[in-house]
């Protein structure tokens, strides 16, 4: 009997207790009913915990003090990254058009802060509830390994989703403060109305939450390895320092498209007009495959481990 | 307490196997799909090297779009200060003088790198390194190219008599018209400008390439290919009984159907990589949306303004111009030496213009270069070599393709020719 076939019911003590049930077609439906409040459960733990809140207001920082430093810089008439266009990517735009700074705080964000938060809770997100002693109770319930395992990784992609969209949030509303907003100029100079500048605006964030699957990944893998939340976050945020390093050394260029963070700023082909798909696509594609690789291997330890704590 | 027992261990090794498969096949698919896909060569029926060229010379492609990957190698020495360093790599590449480059460097940088989105400029960037186009042309009158960067992107927009470009990095714009009543003008004009970009399509180059094709050179259809997912012969192109020539051979692919260049690859006598390969990835023969032709200025953009017929006022900077030939008038000699693939360049510079070269102030060159500080001679020794001969002394600047001489008494020999070639060359004139 495998542990999909063990179907939680709350005892009348309010413990729950794991009782056997066949496997039938209402049962499936049922069952994904109650997965829910799993991950409902999951993700108000991690949302609710002042780590997480803490990690979020970093990143809300971020595009709040890249929208004042341009404004300062710029109020003299000048523009902002110097004229030969250093500094994060797009940020000779802001002063032009508010959205700009959504995509300057994504891509300055992108290399470092935004995964590592995600690093931190993709790798506490096993080994943290180990080391706290609280794995093995999570386990009595009846949910069941391989769903729970499911269910933490689903609470770290929607952390993800929430990182970026955050960064997004609070560049949208300083930019659109301390900025002029109207028309966009994509990347190839075509102009675009604002509507669509935003809907693109949200793609992207789309795109940027996508490209971290990867790296949560082998955060979730790197959680089932050990029973030491801080030993898998500082493993899954070292790994991740160690790649985009190698990703820039230019005599390792062969293995860079190998490298979970080679197409990340990729999310700037959807500015072009027409957008152009090669290297989003290979973004998705490389993200897939980290995620299958190392998501079926954190299933395939965290189903045969013996768990202790 | 079913839930804390670790499944049997016989399963384990099953269960990690998958993690293990997957990647795996990934692994071997992208090992082998790139394989399969460029060793492709389809079944075309036979041609002679005669009719594939008229093939060519015929193909009337007037729209087309396509994105296309340009990966060149020139094997440029690599300089600190990048912007002096540039102007020297854009010299040896394109013909002109590498006195006017260097002087043109020292300029730039003399601006404080002021950047804007003249054509120019972006022509020298794309010397070296991969880069990705996107193409659209529709007629004579409509071309668009775009350089699509890392969160950027540089597009040339020619309409009918206006030329725009666009640097999405510096948010510059450049524009070009011509005035009412000279558009016959006008448009040698505008082809001339935009000559510089289009040569890196595979069409053009592959015209320049045939263009050298004479008595000097073997012509053979040399198989099939598929480039972008259409079917293509390859012609390939060898230089004949010219040993000092740089240049191994030159394969062009052309579309079966259309006789369209679609790959033109370059490459060196010493083997390795190509110096240059420029290729269809995706090609569309469809005519292309009339609003890809279309620019309007985004607000806010700083806006370099040209006017074709009087090149000497511009509202923005005085930068010097380059692609123009007028704007050398201080090139006294220009003379070509030999012919065919072993052709050399003999450039007579004026006195005193190359005094920004270190160790090449004209007839002191010696005490000159005795002056400098011993780092000064280091790095001049790292990117040149010092030459003897009939003609006296000088130094050569090597790249894979390109080499150039420089005399003490300031003349200078270029040519896609060895070392030994660009010698005997120097020896012959100076007779």
């Amino acid at each position: 009997m495998s542990h999909a076939d063990l179907v939680g019911r709350d005892g009348p003590d309010g413990t729950r207790t794991a009782v056997p049930v066949p496997a039938s077609a209402a049962q499936a439906g049922r069952e994904r009913r109650r997965q829910w409040p799993l991950f409902r459960s999951e993700l108000l733990t991690t949302f609710r915990r002042w780590r997480t809140l803490a990690l979020l207001g970093v990143l809300a920082v971020v595009p709040v003090l890249v929208g004042i430093a341009v404004r300062i810089e710029t109020a003299g008439g000048g523009s902002a990254g110097g004229d030969g266009g250093g500094g994060p990517a797009f940020i000779s735009q802001i002063t032009n058009n508010g959205l700009f700074l959504v995509f300057t705080s994504l891509a300055a964000t992108l290399p470092f802060f935004l995964p590592m938060t995600v690093g931190v809770i993709a790798g506490d997100s096993v080994a943290g509830e180990a080391n706290a002693g609280t794995l093995r109770y999570l386990l009595v319930a009846p949910a069941g390994r391989t769903r729970l395992l499911l269910v933490k990784f689903g609470s770290v992609m929607v952390f993800c989703l929430a990182a970026t969209l955050v960064v997004a949030a609070f560049a949208l509303a300083t930019g659109a403060l301390l900025f002029p907003v109207g028309e966009v100029t994509l990347l190839s100079g075509t102009t675009v109305p604002f509507s669509e500048g935003l809907l693109r605006a949200l793609a992207i964030a789309l795109a940027v939450a996508v490209s971290l699957t990867g790296l949560a990944a082998l955060g979730l893998f790197i959680s089932t390895l050990t029973n030491s939340g801080i030993a898998a976050m500082a493993a899954t945020v070292g790994l991740l320092l160690m790649v985009q390093i190698v990703d820039t050394v230019p005599q390792l260029h062969a293995a860079h498209p190998y490298l979970f963070p080679h197409y990340w700023l990729s999310f700037a082909d959807l500015l072009r007009d027409p957008v152009y798909w090669d290297e989003l696509l290979k973004n998705l594609g490389l993200q897939g495959l980290y995620t299958a690789v190392f998501g079926s291997a954190a299933w395939a330890r965290f189903t045969t481990r013996d768990i202790t704590a | 307490m079913a839930q804390i027992q670790p499944r049997t261990s016989g399963r384990k090794a099953v269960r990690y196997g998958i993690p293990a498969a997957v990647a795996g096949i990934a692994a071997v698919t992208v090992g082998l799909v790139p394989a399969l896909a460029s060793t492709g060569s389809p079944d075309l029926p036979k041609i002679s090297a005669q009719e594939l060229v008229e093939k060519m010379a015929a193909s009337d492609t007037q729209h087309m779009s396509g994105t296309v990957k340009i990966n060149s190698d020139l094997g440029l020495p690599e300089m600190p200060g990048a912007s002096g360093g540039n102007g020297k790599q854009g010299g040896g590449l394109f013909g002109g003088g590498p006195h006017g480059d260097e002087r043109d460097g020292g300029e730039r940088g003399g601006d404080g790198k002021k950047s804007t989105a003249a054509p120019e400029d972006k022509l020298m960037e794309m010397a070296q390194g991969e880069h990705t186009l996107r193409i659209a042309a529709d007629g004579p009158d409509k071309q668009r190219v775009s350089v699509v960067e890392d969160t950027s992107e540089y597009s040339f927009i020619h309409n009918g008599d206006e030329v725009w470009a666009y640097d999405s990095r510096s948010d510059s714009a450049y524009h070009a018209t011509a005035p009412e009543g000279t558009s016959e003008k006008h448009r040698e004009r505008g082809e001339k400008m935009q000559k510089g970009l289009q040569s890196i399509t595979p069409q053009e180059a592959a015209k320049q390439a045939l263009k050298a094709a004479e008595d000097s050179t073997s012509v053979t259809v040399d198989g099939t290919a598929a480039v972008a997912g259409r079917d293509a012969y390859q012609l390939l192109i060898k230089p004949k009984d010219a040993p000092h020539s740089t240049v191994d051979s030159v394969r062009i692919a052309v579309d079966a159907k259309n006789g369209t260049p679609l790959k033109f690859t370059l490459n060196p006598k010493g083997g390795g990589k190509p110096v240059v390969e420029a290729a269809y990835t995706k090609v569309d023969f469809g005519k292309p949306a009339a609003d890809t032709f279309r620019f309007k200025p985004p607000k806010g953009t700083d806006v370099t303004e040209q006017k074709l017929d009087d090149r000497k006022h511009r509202e923005h900077s005085g930068k010097p111009e380059k692609s123009d030939k007028g704007a050398r008038p201080d090139m006294s000699g220009l003379d070509t030496l030999g012919k065919g693939w072993g052709q050399v360049t003999e450039l007579k510079a004026p006195k005193g213009a190359l005094g920004g070269m270190p160790g090449m102030n004209g007839q002191d060159g010696k005490g000159g270069e005795a002056g400098q500080s011993p780092q000064a001679d280091q790095l001049l020794n790292s990117f040149t070599e010092e030459a003897e001969g009939d003609f006296g002394t000088g130094r050569v600047f090597s790249t894979r393709l390109v080499n150039a001489l420089m005399t003490d008494d300031g003349t200078v020999y270029v040519g896609a020719v060895t070392k030994e070639g660009l010698i005997k060359a120097a020896n012959a004139a100076a007779k």
